[in-house]
């Protein structure tokens, strides 16, 4: 009896002391909704935020958060009191008015935070971005080492390595891409297309300008990177090309730094894949000095449609989820290139790093990008599968991305 | 029954179906002959962890007081309807005047979305409609001529394919076509090619969603066959015998007549079924192969910038075209109707 008693009441303090100790001052006293990506900082994040005490945090993190969190805060009261977001998904959120300014906040509860952090349009706080991201290459050092050559600087030693890996018998189709039909594929193209030094848009109007000698080399360059790519690279999106890098059989490709750095930490990973890993900066193509990618940054923004007790609890508990604390965890602190205070570099960052330090574009945060994006993702397909010329195909995107144009008022 | 007594026993499920079937038509009509507003843009400088850019952004205050002159948007007519992402007039006029032969022409026109959606649709619709007829009929019988004790679970086991949710059920069967799945690789081992990939081959592609649209509405065919199987005429059956028909010739001379009005019932069914076809076209990650007017629905609600104006035009035609679908059967089944009334 005697011992179940102390039994219990070490359990209790030890619940107690856990609860304190995960709630490092951060209550508040209203509802937080989160809705965002499910990548592994993102994950952290959202954790992070339900450690508050108080108020009720419910999250819900999917891939798919970009259907449904613009409908999720249109609603009235809305549904979720905060969506994390990027420089391209802002951009609907902000053109549909569901997100707040966040000026009063930041400067009632915002002192941790930097000054880049704060996202501002015409001079309004409208985000709190918490994390760099970019595309680079990944690579197998040890195949690498095996063809002797250095990792490629460029889309063309990709290719020229890819051919030797596949003639030494190494691998068959040893480059991997995200392709996936839709926003994948889309998204690759936005990255070659800014390689090559090209604009998606006439300077400052809303009309295409893709239909050009840069958006053919763009998507020659693209077609002759997937004749190295596994046959159904039209069905791989980046979960798929991370399995196949993992099972060992892609030794280079165009990858996430927010999932790079966690690439090989999965189970049943080889040996071989993991100490071969390695990281390096994005590539250029055709000869140009523009990096063939894009800068984003991760955030989250408050929604409008909430009374402002819900705002300000949202914002104190995710401005508690990303406080400068949690980079004491080296697992955290790995996760992503963070902006927070106090972050220092590791291993895995040096691709988004590089990323900036070459003066990539970042994402544009224009209108009427998502339509583009949306029409490039719908009309590609049938030239990456050959059943179309890249005039005719960039014909299409132009087409579509004007008729959606004309229904959204852009044109 | 009385007129009244009828009214009233009608007049929940009336008021129900106007409710919950006829207003949101209207609605999804009424959205589709609208736009948006114009946006309002405005340059506007924006700064972040990268700097700060020139960039445009669209003018709330101006874009809220438009919207709240004028709720609905601006009125388009039938413009969504005619533009590229839909029905093309433009662009099909254009594709013949252009095109020097019929075979030019269809190829153009199947560059259009809308135009290779229905081709996709139609090849599915009615190539899945009659065979998953023939394949639920044949279960029928087949479980039908079994034993008491076995019939139970032979009708579990071919319940499956209905009972597993469509999306699960196309996700697996994905999996088991992955160039590196098992009956991948087993098709690549049988064509001696080991490059042959079912996913990045738009044939094979079609074929596979016809196999699981087949596959997973099998059943339902079979549950509504077997059940008129109950019916049949054991005396009819009984004096077949008698005369020395044969098994065949008793299905074909017998059964077959018997459950005709049932072949009806289920191709009505399946038709509307299959012309909306879209969780394999998803769970198959088909979209680079195969398209449908489903399929185009959730792209323009799923995107990045949603379009509710073109999604409501797609809706309306959906509508339309399992209107055109059904009319052949609608009108037999009203003359048959007719002529039993009298």
């Amino acid at each position: 009896m005697f011992l179940k008693k102390i039994a219990m009441a070490s359990v209790v303090s030890l619940l107690g002391s856990t609860a304190f100790a995960a709630g490092h001052g951060c209550s508040i006293d209203a509802r937080v909704s989160i809705v965002g990506n499910e990548f592994p900082a993102i994950q952290t994040v959202g954790a992070g935020a339900t450690e508050c005490t108080g108020g009720e945090v419910s999250k819900n993190l999917t891939a798919d958060h970009q259907k449904i969190n613009l409908a999720g805060m249109q609603g009235n009261p809305a549904e979720y009191t905060t969506a994390i977001v990027a420089n391209s998904s802002i951009v609907a959120l902000m053109n549909d008015d569901v997100i707040r300014p966040l000026d009063d906040l930041v400067a009632k509860h915002g002192k941790d935070l930097k000054q880049n952090q704060l996202i501002t349009i015409n001079g309004k706080v409208m985000a709190v971005a918490f994390m760099a991201n970019a595309q680079h290459l990944v690579y197998r050092a040890d195949v690498l080492e095996k063809i002797g050559m250095e990792p490629p600087k460029t889309y063309e030693d990709m290719l020229a390595a890819a051919k030797k890996i596949r003639d030494m018998g190494i691998m068959e189709n040893p480059v991997g891409g995200a392709y996936k039909a839709g926003w994948n594929l889309a998204q690759e193209f936005n990255n070659m297309f800014l390689g090559m030094g090209g604009q998606h848009f006439e300077a400052g109007t809303a009309n295409p300008s893709i239909n050009n000698e840069m958006g053919v080399k763009t998507l020659n360059m693209m077609k002759a990177l997937s004749e190295y790519m596994n046959p159904d690279f039209l069905t791989h999106d980046s979960n798929a090309t991370n399995a196949e890098y993992r099972a060992g059989n892609v030794a280079l490709m165009n990858m996430w730094g927010s999932r790079a750095a966690t690439l090989v930490d999965a189970e049943g990973v080889s040996d071989e894949v993991k100490n071969g890993f390695a990281i390096a900066g994005p590539m250029t193509v055709g000869g140009g000095d523009q990096a063939a990618s894009t800068l984003w940054w991760d955030g989250w923004t408050v929604a409008k449609n909430v009374s402002d007790a819900e705002a300000e609890a949202t914002f104190i508990a995710m401005t508690h989820a990303i406080r400068p604390a949690i980079l004491e965890d080296g697992e955290v602190a790995k996760q992503a290139v963070w902006l927070i205070d106090g972050y220092s570099p590791t291993d895995a960052a040096v691709g988004v790093f590089a990323a900036a330090q070459m003066n990539t574009t970042p994402y544009p945060m224009l209108p009427y990008m998502g339509l583009m994006h949306t029409a490039l993702g719908a009309e590609l397909a049938d030239f990456m599968q050959g059943k179309e010329s890249a005039e005719q195909a960039l014909a299409d995107v132009e087409a579509a991305y004007m008729a959606a144009a004309k229904e959204k008022g852009f044109l | 029954m009385k007129h009244r007594t009828f009214f009233w026993f009608f007049a929940p499920t009336a008021a129900a179906m106007l409710l919950f079937i006829a207003f949101p038509i209207v609605s999804v009509v009424m959205q589709s002959l609208f736009v948006p507003h114009e946006a309002v843009l405005i340059e506007s400088e924006n700064c972040g962890p990268f700097g700060c850019t020139k960039s445009t952004t669209v003018d709330q205050s101006a874009t809220e007081q438009l919207r709240a002159e004028k709720p609905l948007g601006r009125f388009a007519g039938l413009s969504i309807y005619t533009d590229r992402g839909h029905l093309a007039f433009a662009e099909v006029a254009e594709a013949w005047r252009t095109s020097d032969s019929i075979g030019a022409f269809f190829k153009e026109l199947s560059d259009l979305p809308f135009y290779r959606a229905m081709g996709f649709t139609l090849t599915y619709t009615f190539v899945c409609t009659p065979l998953l007829i023939i394949l639920g009929f044949a279960i029928a019988v087949a479980v039908n001529s079994l034993h008491r004790r076995l019939k139970g679970l032979m009708i579990f086991f071919s319940l499956l394919p209905m009972i597993v949710t469509p999306l699960i059920g196309s996700l697996i069967l994905f999996w088991m076509i992955d160039s590196r799945g098992v009956l991948g690789q087993l098709i690549a081992y049988l064509a001696d090619d080991p490059s042959l990939s079912l996913k990045a081959s738009t044939p094979l592609m079609w074929m596979s969603l016809i196999v699981y649209g087949i596959w997973s509405s099998a059943p339902f065919a079979f549950v509504v066959f077997y059940a008129g199987l109950q019916t049949v005429p054991q005396d009819t059956l009984e004096s077949a015998q008698i005369d020395g028909a044969t098994r065949w010739q008793q299905i074909r001379f017998v059964v077959i007549p018997h459950l005709a009005p049932l072949v009806t019932f289920v191709a009505l069914i399946q038709l509307m079924d299959n012309f909306r076809v879209l969780e394999p076209i998803i769970g198959f990650q088909a979209e680079a192969h195969a398209q449908s007017l489903s399929s185009f629905i959730i792209s323009d609600l799923s995107g990045e910038t949603q379009q509710l104006s073109s999604a409501a035009t797609t809706s309306v035609l959906t509508i339309i075209g399992v209107a055109i679908l059904l009319s052949p059967v609608l009108v037999r089944t009203w003359r048959d109707f007719r002529g039993g009334a009298h």
